[in-house]
């Protein structure tokens, strides 16, 4: 087995557990090249289907290529899609940076999904290598009532023995992507032949590492317009993939106050 | 937004074969201040392994709390860690060293914060165990080191960190050197190198230092790449522990991790559970090359021949090459809960995709954390480490610990479904001729001490009723419905007793006097250990069920399973009946021998009003408001 075959196999172990032990579980869908990877995963674990909705979270800020992609493979891969709306800028915490109060819509969007479909099990696809936070985080991430991630008293997790919800309110946050980097998402994508928003590939000298809101992303100068030139930069590359994502940056703990509240 | 990200900076191309090779964890461990995080900041800068902007990104935190520069908020990235200083939780860093591809585990050498530590440590290959040079191995030094021997870590390299505290003076250092391998070699630990550094200013990390012109072992980087990355699990014996068994589209598909060995399409399984065997029909994939074989580490869909039906946590392997199989297991174990352990908890033991109801027999031997020598004691303190025995209420297939494969890799698990210990399990216990499973009278954990541990009282529920009336269905029925709450039950059935306990005894009136006996103290004894424990006898004298009632005790209660001696013979499911009427068998109750039904029951059942399935609710629901 190669480094992508372990990934695979773990990423599936993973999302069985899921699947066997979180009801109603769901998989969050931001469109972007993790979560495809990570709805491939899905199919990988079970025979070619997605046996529980797959979620998308939509700010209604997304770039249009993003849209149409949604709305393409959710019939390709015969998705149950559900959609989640989110509030406005002015109801979020005006202490927060602005690009921060603004990614803290999806925050609450996501809230307002979690209760309505009352999951026990959400399935995210952040990876330890995005940033600091993330790195700290469970394969299995309880969250409260409130949807807050206590920092200070994570559950120990060994031995692939993960976190059981054992008290009403409390979900999961399900991370199956955490061991992966972002190169190994890219020579995923390149062997298994996955589909992604073209905004990835340069167009005039620039292109999209990572996706997000159209207001606070920025494109990378770039001239990888082909799978194979994107792998190549990023095997020589040194900047960090969320460089481009405002509200990671804007102060120092911006992010972590985003994630503790609950956002992914 | 307009903003253009700047241009990215050239580093080696690396060769695509060796990028597409799997990663080595290595976990980075030692007491709290020993120079953790430094030391990895320290590894990423020299070696080139770390982002754009990332120092400055550093510096700038620094600064702002008035530090030089801390390299270990390369890690610390949550803001209680940099504001405390200190390490709250584990980070992999994925790191590359030539040709080779590392993950980096930081884990917290604070005691308050092992649970992470473990959680970072679990799956490394190898470990670096700091030890300030200054300060020698401290408490937190002995219990990690510990830790790598439980979780099976057994490739550790010790840096010598801060030795320029010491002036890089050989004779300072190699006396630390003798009292570190000193506690290693208690443990059974072979560290494979000492390696004198100072992390901070990078002597001996990724470069030779000229302050330690005496040193010529290999330095950090040199010893990493030195790491061997063996995977022997392919080579044992095939195992697979059930994970869940899909129905898509009219086909069941048995799912699972296969832990070791190799599978071929038309191998032979046995099922562990079950004792049957089945064939491997085909390995399914979706989107992959077809494949007629698997090995170990990878997630497998089977379809077996015939269709039978494991359920999760049901072991897979070739016969003729079975795990061992005990109900009683010796234990290591790594004690996680804030409260101490002791003698008749009950918990959940989680073994691969298993999952047994297990009791802690006894505490065998408990480890001094302050000079690693084990002694007798009746508790494990909290964060502590001991040997134990467990007790399941079936035999339990496992394979014994081994470090660098999943074997015997037991976990506990409370009532409130947390992790509150890892349990490296060593072995079948057995017990010692002449001694007593259970404690006589005035052991030494008390009835209430063990209500408390499991969160019931114990109890003794005696089913007396007619040969047929029910009594080993309900209390079957019951035994699983008390089960799925946590109860911690079990069914004592005329029959089996007399298969085995009483296999010398008949249906004489002083016979069936003596079984009745005999099954009121194994019920007496077993309810001594916290259970709750349902007797399914016909026992059909007034007087026996009185016997019965003073050898158990207070906790006793008599359930009265009420069906018509016609309904009985009329489903005569063992042909009892007919044999006792045509004179084949003597003795029979309600035939040729009386029997007395109970004048004041303390539950009356009438069981040919409903089905069993409502009578076994009944009976579950008188008993759970009775030990609650």
């Amino acid at each position: 087995m190669d480094h992508l075959d372990q990934l695979e196999a773990q990423s599936v172990f993973i999302l069985r557990e899921a699947y066997r032990k979180l009801k109603p579980l769901a998989m969050l869908w931001s469109l972007g090249k993790d979560s495809n990877v990570m709805i491939w995963l899905a199919r990988k674990a079970f025979l070619g289907r997605v046996p529980f909705p797959v979620m998308h979270v939509d700010t209604e800020k997304k770039f249009p290529e993003m849209y149409k992609f949604r709305d393409e493979y959710t019939k390709k891969w015969n998705l149950d899609l559900q959609l989640g709306y989110c509030p406005p800028v002015e109801e979020m915490d005006p202490t927060l940076p602005p690009a921060a109060r603004s990614a803290a819509r999806k925050t609450a969007g996501l809230a307002a999904m979690i209760e309505k479909h009352k999951l026990q099990g959400v399935i995210a696809g952040i990876r330890r290598d995005e940033q600091g936070t993330r790195a700290k985080e469970r394969v299995f991430s309880p969250r409260g009532a409130s949807h807050k991630w206590d920092i200070r008293n994570q559950p120990p997790e060994f031995w692939d023995q993960y976190a059981t919800p054992h008290e009403d309110g409390v979900h999961i946050r399900v991370h199956p992507l955490l061991a992966w980097r972002e190169i190994d998402i890219w020579r995923y994508v390149e062997r298994e032949g996955i589909p992604l928003v073209d905004l990835y590939f340069a167009r005039n000298g620039k292109r999209y590492r990572s996706l997000g809101d159209q207001d606070i992303t920025s494109p990378i100068e770039s001239n990888a317009s082909t799978l194979a030139e994107v792998i190549t930069e990023l095997e020589t590359t040194r900047t960090s993939e969320r460089a481009g994502r405002a509200m990671d940056h804007e102060s120092e703990d911006a992010f972590e106050r985003l994630r503790v509240a609950g956002y992914l | 937004m307009s903003e253009t990200l700047t241009a990215t900076t050239i580093i080696d191309p690396i060769d695509r074969d060796v990028a597409l090779e799997s990663a080595t964890p290595i976990v980075i461990v030692g007491h709290v201040d020993h120079g953790k995080s430094t030391l990895i900041g320290r590894l990423l800068y020299d070696t080139n392994n770390l982002e754009d902007g990332k120092v400055a990104q550093i510096l700038e935190s620094s600064k702002k709390r008035g530090l030089a520069i801390e390299w270990s908020f390369l890690l610390d990235s949550l803001q209680i860690e940099r504001d405390q200083g200190v390490t709250v939780d584990s980070t992999r860093i994925p790191f590359r060293l030539g040709n080779r591809q590392f993950v980096i585990v930081d884990a917290p050498g604070h005691r308050q914060f092992l649970r992470n530590m473990i959680t970072g440590a679990a799956d490394a290959d190898a470990a670096v165990l700091v030890v300030d040079a200054n300060e020698g191995a401290q408490e937190q030094t002995r219990r990690h080191a510990m830790l790598l021997r439980l979780i099976g870590i057994r490739h550790i390299v010790v840096l010598l960190n801060k030795v320029d505290l010491l002036d890089f003076d050989e004779q300072k250092v190699r006396a630390v050197e003798n009292s570190v391998t000193e506690l290693l070699t208690q443990l059974e630990l072979t560290p494979s190198l000492f390696v004198p550094a100072s992390a901070r200013d990078g002597d001996n990390i990724a470069s030779r230092s000229e302050r330690s012109p005496w040193y010529k072992g290999p330095i950090l980087t040199e010893a990493l790449a030195a790491v061997p990355d063996g995977n022997i699990r392919a080579t044992l014996p095939f195992r697979l522990p059930v994970q869940d068994v899909y129905r898509f589209d009219d086909k069941r598909y048995v799912v699972g991790r296969i832990e070791r060995g190799t599978l071929r399409v038309g191998d032979e399984l046995t099922i562990g559970s079950q004792g049957s065997t089945a064939r491997v029909a085909a390995i399914e994939r979706w989107s992959a090359p077809e494949r007629k074989d698997a090995s170990a580490g990878e997630s497998v869909a089977l379809v077996l021949e015939p269709d039978v039906i494991p359920a999760r946590g049901d072991f897979l392997f070739a016969p003729h090459q079975a795990p061992e199989k005990s109900a009683r297991i010796r234990a290591n174990l790594f004690w996680l809960r804030q409260e101490p352990l002791r003698v008749g908890e009950t918990f959940r033991l989680r073994l691969a995709t298993a999952e047994h109801q297990v009791t802690v027999a006894s505490i065998d031997s408990v480890v001094r954390l302050d000079d690693l020598t084990t002694q007798q004691s009746d508790e494990v303190p909290p964060e502590g480490f001991a040997e134990i025995t467990l007790v399941a209420g079936e035999a339990i297939l496992f394979d014994p610990f081994s470090p660098g494969t999943s074997d015997g890799r037991g976990v506990l698990v409370d009532r409130n479904q947390r992790i509150v210990g890892g349990a490296p399990l060593l072995g079948p216990a057995t017990l010692a001729a002449g001694s007593h499973a259970i404690h006589p009278s005035g052991g030494e954990v008390s009835g209430s001490e063990r209500a408390r541990g499991k969160g019931h009282k114990a109890r003794v529920i005696w089913l007396t009723g007619l040969s047929g009336a029910g009594k080993s269905t309900i209390a079957r029925l019951a035994e699983r419905k008390l089960w799925a709450d946590g109860i911690d039950a079990c069914v004592l059935d005329g029959d089996t007793l007399r298969m085995g306990l009483c296999s010398d005894l008949g249906f004489t009136e002083a016979d069936r006097h003596e079984n009745v006996r005999r099954a009121a103290e194994v019920a007496r004894i077993l309810a001594q250990t916290g259970q709750v424990v349902i007797v399914a006898l016909i026992s059909p004298l007034e007087a026996d069920r009185g016997l019965a009632r003073r050898i158990a005790g207070v906790a006793f209660d008599e359930v009265f399973v009420d069906t018509s001696l016609a309904t009985c013979e009329e489903r005569d499911s063992k042909g009892l009946y007919r044999a006792a009427r045509e004179g084949k068998i003597e003795n029979f109750t309600g035939i040729s021998a009386p029997y007395e039904a109970p004048a004041k029951p303390d539950l009356h059942i009438i069981a040919d009003k409903s089905n069993a399935e409502q009578n076994a609710v009944t009976l579950t629901d008188y008993i759970l408001r009775k030990i609650r």
